[in-house]
């Protein structure tokens, strides 16, 4: 009787589950998987012609092209710095919300921190892109003040794309930051202190090894999107630092090479799954090691 | 507490860091000078009058509209079956499932775009906002969940239960029970949705074929400085606009919270 009362829970969750699950299978699974085909069994010949077979002939020439490695490159290092600098700029805002504000007000700073998030995001970096102009915000206080004499360039750098995609990530790193905080059984701190630690000590012993868990969920849900920006390398860096989106759009769209776009994309989604591997890999040992 | 003054000018320097691209918005908006940039030189609304007078900036924001609202239903349609399958029943799989069902939340949205390019061409289908729907759908489910969610696992089992047993089916006990109390859940999922493909640019710039979207209008518009001004006028609009459906959102949700008795916390995400 258990089993079939079981059976009969499973069913009904399979049939509510059935059709999210199948729109996402037809809209995102079946994409995927043509992309992969696309880049294993074509090969584009001509203008318009497709050879058809298996072939690694779009992964060879893809990883034997020098530009492609140095922007594949390029938007590792770029998206590993935007996240560094988001979860260490993040890190205290969210602390502060959970350890410091009172809690009848912490629903109203999270608020504030994620409004700026949900408004226009093209129109947030290219506002950016006004602040740091040669006759833009930064440099007119600048100058004005007489701190420089001449304008500073800060536009086409990565300096600059790291700054404009740490602002648009900002919750994306706070929220899982604090949702760890808020969870740390905050007796475990007293206790810590009461034993004779310093409150630096119990900040490294105690509560930074609880907030981990968010600070990983922070660093893969700020790096893993950002490695495919499209919008800031474009407006911020001026075309002259394309990071591994822009690429993909100019095959795609540009070119219209649609199984070296695939091998592209599928190139891309593989690295970032790997550098997050090895991010998770070393993190568990350095947890380990520090148990 | 100590330190704590440290850390509150610090928390206030951020929020000033996260706020100052929108407070400097509207600052250029009404600035009469073409040139966005310090010093201002005086007050216009011109820009607002000169984006009211865009016809293609209108037909912009009616496929955004059409996009927006047809993607934000499809998707608390599709969340309510997901949220309630996750929050009240158990069967094999159902991780998966979810996480498959979620991915898009990490997922770079340009291998997104490009894969439904790929399988859009290839299957012969024309780029028109029909095909930025199915996208956005897509990406607004997700979000959609995550709120749905919330709202279903704050629900008292035992209310549809007496409900069962005063004799009501399984349908009218979830249209006269559940889903009146869940609707806080449900408005705030549609506010969110709609906010998040309104403002979605690369899923729109790859499926949308010659239509424009006011994302694809507002990046094709960058390029001229003589456009600018009004930019910042549409963004001002879009801002405020955003805000308030957020506002809207977020009273929804409290109050949802509030009347199944459980405290506010919590943000939107």
């Amino acid at each position: 009787m258990a089993f079939l009362k079981i059976d009969r829970e499973a069913r009904q969750g399979y049939s509510l589950i059935a059709p999210p699950f199948l729109y996402s299978v037809l809209v995102l699974a079946a994409p995927l998987i043509t992309i992969l085909i696309y880049s294993f069994f074509f090969y584009k010949t001509g203008y318009s012609s497709l050879e058809p077979g298996f072939t690694l002939q779009n992964y060879q020439e893809l990883w034997a092209d020098p530009i492609f490695r140095a922007i594949m490159q390029r938007s590792l290092w770029v998206s590993g710095l935007v996240t560094v600098v988001t979860v260490a700029l993040a890190f205290p805002v969210a602390y502060y919300v959970s350890f410091v504000v009172a809690p009848e007000r912490k629903a109203l700073w999270l608020f504030l921190i994620t409004i700026p998030f949900w408004t226009s995001y093209l129109i947030r970096v290219f506002l950016w892109k006004v602040i740091m102009e040669q006759n833009g915000v930064i440099n007119s206080v600048l100058v004005g003040t007489g701190i420089v004499e001449n304008p500073v360039t800060m536009l086409r750098s990565v300096g600059a794309i790291v700054m404009t995609l740490a602002h648009a990530y900002a919750p994306f790193a706070i929220l899982p930051i604090f949702v760890a905080l808020e969870k740390i059984d905050r007796s475990l701190l007293e206790a810590g202190r009461d034993l004779g630690e310093s409150r630096l000590m119990t900040f490294w012993r105690v509560t930074l090894p609880l907030a981990m868990p968010g600070v990983i969920a922070a660093v893969l849900i700020v790096f893993i999107p950002t490695v495919g920006d499209y919008v800031t390398p474009e407006l911020i860096g001026g075309g002259r630092i394309p990071m591994v989106a822009n690429f993909i759009q100019t095959q795609m769209l540009g070119l219209d090479n649609r199984p070296l776009g695939s091998a592209m994309s599928v190139s891309a989604m593989l690295a970032v799954a790997v550098v997050s591997a090895i991010f998770l890999i070393l993190n568990r040992k350095f947890l380990k090691v520090r148990q | 507490m100590k330190g704590g003054g440290l850390l509150r000018s610090y928390a206030v320097l951020y929020l000033l860091f996260l706020y100052a691209p929108i407070i400097l918005l509207p600052l250029f908006a009404f600035n009469s000078g073409t040139i966005i940039a310090f010093p201002l030189r005086g007050f216009t609304t011109d820009w607002f009058a000169q984006m009211w007078g865009n016809a293609t900036l209108r037909r912009a924001l009616f496929n955004s509209l059409t996009i927006a609202v047809s993607a934000s239903v499809l998707a608390t349609c599709l969340g309510i079956f997901a949220a309630r399958a996750s929050t009240r029943f158990n069967f094999p799989g159902k991780g998966g499932m979810m996480g498959f069902i979620m991915l898009p939340m990490v997922l770079p949205e340009i291998i997104v775009a490009m894969s439904l390019l790929v399988v859009l061409l290839g299957a012969g289908i024309k780029l028109s906002i029909l095909t930025v729907i199915v996208g956005h759908t897509l990406m607004c489910m997700p979000y959609a969940i995550a709120v749905l969610s919330t709202a279903f696992s704050s629900l008292d089992k035992s209310l549809e239960e007496a409900a069962y047993d005063l004799g009501e089916t399984k349908w009218s006990a979830f249209r006269l029970i559940t889903l009146p109390l869940v609707m806080p859940g449900i408005v705030s999922s549609l506010l969110i949705s709609f906010t998040i493909s309104l403002d979605e640019f690369i899923i729109a710039f790859f499926l949308a074929g010659n239509e424009p979207t006011l994302p694809t209008y507002i990046f094709s518009q960058l390029r001229f400085p003589k456009q600018i001004p009004m930019i910042m006028a549409l963004g001002t609009v879009l801002v405020a606009l955003s805000i308030v459906l957020l506002a809207m959102g977020e009273y929804f949700r409290r109050r949802g919270n509030a009347r199944m008795g459980s405290s506010a916390s919590g943000g939107l995400l």
